[in-house]
C-alpha cells in the first residue's frame, strides 16, 4: 500500500504532551501516515488538523495544563471543532463533570458526560479487552484494547453517542468531532480509533 | 442512544497491561511520602504517584538497623488518601512482603534496595505476580536481568538518601551509552551480540530487542539523590521517562512549594527560563550528604545483583 493510501497522509496530527503516554500516540499517527506535533505550548496548536489527548495521571495533566498555560487554548480549539481525542485521562480532561475529582481538579468541560475515575479498581484490576465499537456508520468493530486504571462514563448529555461498553459501563463516546475513549487503543496497535479520528480531520 | 455490548473478555496481569501503567507514569515525579498529609501534597502539587514508606532513605540512613516493607495500616491509611497511584517497598528476594502488597492492591511493587535485603542471590520471581513491579539498576545488565525477572519498570538507582545527584547521572549515563552501543553493534555485526548477552550477563532475546529497538522493552525512570527542580530536569535531559523524588521533598524546608517545582521542571525539562522560574524562592534544599563521604558498607546502589 502506497503512503498515499493511508488515513494519516497530508494531516497534522498534535500530541498534547505535558505528561504520560504520549510516544504511543505519536507513533500510532505516524504510522498511519500523519505529521505529529508534540503539543507543549498554546501556540503550537495553531494549524492543527486533529489533536488526541493522551493517557496519564489526569490530575496532574490538568494540573500542568494551567501551569503551562495551555488550558484555555484547548478549550477554545476543541469547542471551535478541532477534530479531538481523549484516551482514559483524557476522556476525563473532556468532560463537563468528573464525579470524584482529586483536589482542585477541573475538567476542560467541552464534552457533555460526567465520568468517574478509576472505575474498574486498581492497578491488578487492569486488564486486556477486546470490545466491539460502533462506528459514525452504525457499523460494529472490534477493538482490541487495554484499561489501565480506567474511568467510565457515568452520564451522558443529549447528542453524545455511546461507542462502547466493558463490564455494563460507557467506555467510548463520540459527539461531533470529540471522541472520548477509557482505553487505550495505543498500547495495544489497533489503529480502528484513531483512523475515525483521522477521518474527522 | 444507541446500544453496544462488550465480548467480557479481560486479561488481567498480562506485561501489556503491568508495562501500560508505567507508560502512562512517563513525565512524571513519583514522591515518597510517610504519611496520608504527606501523600495529599504530593497529590495536589501534582506528583503522578506516591511511593508509601515508613521512613524515607535520609531516614533508614541516619537511624540505621533493618529496613522493612511498611506496616499495611500505614500503607492503606495512603491508599486511602489519594486518588492517584499508590506504590509501596518490598525488600530484595523478600516475596512474601511482595505478596502482602498485592493483596493490599497498592499499584505497583519497588523491589528495592534501599530496604534491607530479603535474599543475596535472587531478586522476586516477579512474573508470577498480577501487580507490576519497578526494579533499580545501576547498568544494563543488571536492568535486563530484572526485566527476565517480570520488572515492568526500571529506575536507575543512584543513591538514595544522599541529596548527592551524581550517583543518578552515573547510572542513567552508563544505560543510556550501552543501549547506544548495542544498537551500533547491531548495525554492523550483529553476531557479536551472543557474547554481549554473555558480558552483560542477561538473556539473549532481550539483549537482541534492546539492540533492535535502541530502548528497553519497559519504562526508564531515575531516583537517588533528586533534590531540587535542575537535578530533575538534568535526569530529563539525559533520557530519563520520569523522575523519583525519595527524601528530597519532605526533608526539604519548604515541601509544598518544592513538590511543584519539581513538578513543573520535569515538564519543562527541556526549557531553562522555566526551570529557573521552578528554581525561584523554594527555601533550604535537603541538607545531603557526599556520596564519596560514604564508606562502602553504606551505599544502598550496591545492593542487587
Amino acid at each position: 500500500m502506497s503512503e498515499s493510501h493511508l488515513s494519516g497522509t497530508g494531516k497534522t496530527v498534535g500530541v498534547l504532551a505535558l505528561q504520560g503516554g504520549v510516544s504511543e500516540h505519536a507513533e500510532t499517527l505516524r504510522g498511519l501516515g500523519a505529521e505529529v506535533v508534540l503539543v507543549k505550548k498554546a501556540e503550537q496548536l495553531q494549524g492543527l488538523d486533529a489533536l488526541v489527548l493522551p493517557g496519564g495521571e489526569s490530575s496532574t495533566i490538568d494540573r500542568l495544563t494551567r501551569i503551562l498555560g495551555v488550558r484555555d487554548a484547548l478549550k477554545s480549539a476543541i469547542s471551535g471543532g478541532l477534530p479531538t481525542l481523549g484516551t482514559c485521562a483524557g476522556l476525563i480532561m473532556l468532560a463537563r463533570e468528573i464525579d470524584d475529582p482529586a483536589p482542585g481538579q477541573q475538567s476542560l468541560g467541552v464534552l457533555d458526560i460526567s465520568v468517574g475515575r478509576n472505575a474498574f479498581g486498581s492497578q491488578v484490576d487492569s486488564a486486556e479487552a477486546l470490545l466491539e465499537w460502533r462506528t459514525p456508520a452504525g457499523e460494529v468493530l472490534p477493538v482490541k484494547t487495554a484499561f489501565i486504571r480506567a474511568p467510565r462514563v457515568s452520564s451522558v448529555g443529549e447528542g453524545v453517542e455511546v461507542t462502547a461498553r466493558y463490564r455494563g459501563e460507557i467506555v467510548g463516546v463520540r459527539a461531533g468531532n470529540v471522541i472520548g475513549i477509557s482505553f487505550h487503543p495505543e498500547l495495544t496497535g489497533d489503529t480502528t480509533v484513531h483512523e475515525e479520528l483521522l477521518g474527522l480531520a | 442512544m444507541t446500544e453496544t455490548k462488550d465480548f467480557n473478555e479481560n486479561i488481567t496481569g498480562s506485561p501489556l497491561v503491568k508495562r501500560g501503567l508505567a507508560d502512562m507514569l512517563k513525565g512524571g515525579v513519583i514522591m515518597d511520602v510517610v504519611t496520608p498529609e504527606q501523600a495529599k501534597i504530593a497529590e495536589d502539587a501534582g506528583a503522578v504517584a506516591v511511593m508509601a514508606l515508613e521512613r524515607v532513605p535520609a531516614d533508614i540512613r541516619a537511624q540505621g538497623g533493618v529496613a522493612r516493607m511498611s506496616d499495611p495500616d500505614m500503607i492503606e491509611g495512603i491508599i486511602d488518601a489519594v486518588s492517584i497511584p499508590v506504590m509501596a517497598k518490598a525488600r530484595i528476594g523478600h516475596f512474601v512482603e511482595a505478596q502482602i502488597l498485592e493483596a493490599l492492591k497498592v499499584d505497583y511493587i519497588d523491589e528495592s534496595e534501599v530496604l534491607s535485603p530479603a535474599d543475596y542471590v535472587n531478586h522476586i520471581d516477579k512474573q508470577g505476580f498480577k501487580v507490576p513491579f519497578v526494579c533499580g539498576a545501576t547498568n544494563l545488565g543488571e536492568a535486563l536481568r530484572r526485566i527476565a525477572e517480570g520488572a515492568a519498570m526500571i529506575r536507575s538507582k543512584g543513591e538514595a538518601g544522599t541529596g548527592d545527584v551524581s550517583e543518578a547521572t552515573k547510572h542513567i549515563r552508563t544505560i543510556k551509552t550501552q543501549i547506544a552501543e548495542l544498537q551500533a553493534l547491531y548495525a554492523v555485526s550483529p553476531d557479536l551480540l551472543y557474547v554481549k548477552a554473555k558480558e552483560l550477563a542477561a538473556p539473549y532475546d532481550i539483549v537482541l530487542e534492546v539492540a533492535r529497538t535502541g530502548k528497553l522493552p519497559v519504562v526508564l525512570f531515575t531516583a537517588g539523590g533528586v533534590a531540587t527542580p535542575a537535578d530533575a530536569a538534568m535526569m530529563m535531559q539525559l533520557g530519563a521517562d520520569g523522575v523519583f523524588v525519595g527524601s528530597g521533598i519532605f526533608k526539604s524546608g519548604n515541601p509544598e512549594a518544592r513538590a511543584k517545582a519539581i513538578v513543573k521542571a520535569t515538564a519543562q525539562f527541556e526549557d531553562p527560563m522555566a526551570v529557573a522560574d521552578a528554581s525561584r524562592g523554594l527555601g533550604e534544599a535537603m541538607v545531603g550528604i557526599n556520596v564519596a563521604d560514604l564508606p562502602a558498607p553504606h551505599r544502598l546502589a550496591e545492593r542487587g545483583w
